[in-house]
């Protein structure tokens, strides 16, 4: 019974997201009047959170390389250490590092931003001075966050392979030269929609993806928090959790989207 | 308007009926949770009723399409008991909000507007402040130059006067009559202040219960016999 009516909140919730990102795209001829407000979040969700993304990249990128080498040294194969660091931070975990990263600091920090303007009749105040809250408060933390994504994650992937590179060369006696050219090398495969390098873009277009659910995400839970503070809670942990529960969801589908055979 | 209201199993107003004119003061008094501002709520369409109905300049409530409710609250101005400011906006750009979204005016005619509603509820030197630096009655004070910056037809005030002292306070009650002499607007009032209904009122009501209990002008209301209202006023009303 708990099972059958979490379902059904699911899928009201879901119901909602939807719709705010439909009234969303809806709103983006509003774009010029909020360009102001869209830089001051840009620079807000890219600013506070770039030094997290440089850290943890780094050091996946170490964790990536070490693992693999390891494997691959046992086969006499770890010169190819970059290749399987590069592809995996470009495909994989740049844009799924970067997502967690924003999804957990920029999401939690929207849903709790619109979820204490629910609980104080902010919103209301909004409604009744007939002001579009769509228009006003989530286009624009929207649109900074699919902008921003990507961004942060052509850092997260030069970051993963820069800290590979340290760990081939320290642990698994990798010439930096033969690792860096091995790495480049690899992304350089062009092919299917853009003739760009496939993983590359790829996975640019899987961070915008992954930056659009998780605002949408936490803007809504914001919206529909409801009962002071204790609500507020409520709606900040159920943005981050569905955000990355929705982020892995997706990921598989863009994956198979852009690799099916 | 005549409504019915309930949260929940929670009812709140029963069988509520009332009417203001066209610019007719409404002053409404009442015993704390019973749903004046609940009332408010209903005639600027933040609540539907359950049952009966609201009407407002000639618009069902519950019927009203979202475009022409975001007309029709183009012409009116809400105070909001806790002034509602948005957290993240300075004093001038809240009290601006309004003009900056629905309205063509430029920057400078904006700024002006602003400065002479923050000169009428005492504000002057208030400007770039944020409302987290503000104290409540200013926030209260704030509140309402926005209420009043598009300059509506009708106003509704959640408690005005609540929190401020004395002095400010008779000055806002002077403030509402001023603004409702002059512009020929309508008003509706929540207070709990004799002095806010002595300067303000055209008419009172006292709400209890989910329904009106007594209706009357101002001094035929201080001096009602109505025992329950006795009471609440207490026995002798400044
Ligand atoms: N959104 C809501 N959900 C549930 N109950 C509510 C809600 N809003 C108001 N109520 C209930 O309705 C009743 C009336 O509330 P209201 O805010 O109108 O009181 P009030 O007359 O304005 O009181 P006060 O003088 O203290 O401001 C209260 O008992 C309150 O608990
Ligand atoms: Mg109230």
């Amino acid at each position: 019974m708990a099972l059958f009516r979490g379902f059904i909140e699911f899928a009201r919730g879901l119901g909602f997201q939807v719709g705010l990102f439909l009234q969303v795209i809806a709103r983006f001829p509003h774009i010029p009047k909020r360009r102001a407000f869209i830089s001051s979040q840009l620079y807000g969700a890219g600013n506070k959170v770039l030094h997290v993304v440089l850290l943890v990249s780094f050091v996946m990128g170490m964790v990536l390389s070490l693992q693999t080498g390891l494997v691959l040294a046992d086969y006499g194969q770890q010169d190819k250490v970059g290749i399987v660091v590069a592809v995996t931070m470009a495909r994989e975990m740049g844009p799924f590092t970067t997502a967690i990263i924003l999804a957990a600091t920029v999401g939690s920090a929207l849903a709790a931003e619109l979820g204490t303007m629910a609980v104080s009749e902010e919103l209301s105040a909004l409604e009744v001075i007939s002001v579009d809250k769509v228009s006003f408060l989530v286009m624009p933390r929207v649109l900074a966050m699919i902008l921003m994504a990507p961004v942060l994650t052509i850092f997260a992937d030069t970051m993963g392979i820069v800290g590979g590179g340290f760990v081939a060369q320290s642990q698994l006696g990798v010439g930096s030269q033969l690792y860096y050219d091995s790495a480049l090398e690899s992304l350089q495969g062009l092919g299917g929609l853009l003739a760009v390098p496939k993983d590359v873009y790829g996975g640019l277009m899987k961070s915008m993806v992954f930056g659009a659910v998780i605002s949408i995400i936490s803007c809504a839970e914001g919206l529909r928090a409801r009962g002071g503070a204790l609500g507020v809670g409520n709606a900040t942990r159920t943005a981050v959790r569905d955000s990355i529960i929705a982020i892995i969801i997706v990921n598989y589908f863009i994956t198979w989207f852009l690799y099916q055979k | 308007m005549n409504v019915c209201k309930a949260f929940g199993s929670k009812v709140v107003l029963s069988g509520l009926t009332l009417d203001v004119k066209r610019g007719e003061t409404l002053v409404l008094m009442g015993p704390s949770g019973t749903g004046k501002s609940v009332t408010l709520r209903h005639v600027i369409g933040l609540l539907r009723q359950d049952s009966g109905d609201v009407w407002v300049e000639g618009h069902d409530m519950s019927l009203i399409k979202p475009l022409e409710l975001f007309e029709l609250r183009k012409r009116m101005g809400y105070l909001f008991q806790e002034g509602a400011l948005i957290n993240w906006m300075s004093v001038a750009d809240n009290v601006a909000l309004p003009l900056m979204e629905n309205s063509s005016l430029s920057r400078s005619e904006m700024e002006d507007r602003v400065r002479e509603k923050l000169k009428l509820v005492h504000l002057d030197g208030v400007w770039d402040e944020m409302p987290g630096e503000i104290s409540g009655g200013m926030k209260k004070r704030v509140g309402l130059a926005r209420a009043l910056i598009t300059e509506p037809e009708l106003i509704l005030y959640d408690e005005p006067n609540a929190g401020l002292d004395p002095e400010i306070s008779q000055s806002i009650n002077e403030l509402i009559r001023e603004v409702a002499d002059t512009l020929k607007i309508t008003s509706m009032v929540i207070t709990h202040m004799v002095s806010c209904v002595r300067t303000v009122a055209d008419r009172v009501v006292l709400l209890e219960g989910g329904k009106v209990i007594v209706d009357a002008p101002p001094q035929e209301f201080l001096n009602h016999e109505h025992p329950r209202l006795r009471r609440f006023l207490g026995k002798d009303p400044d």
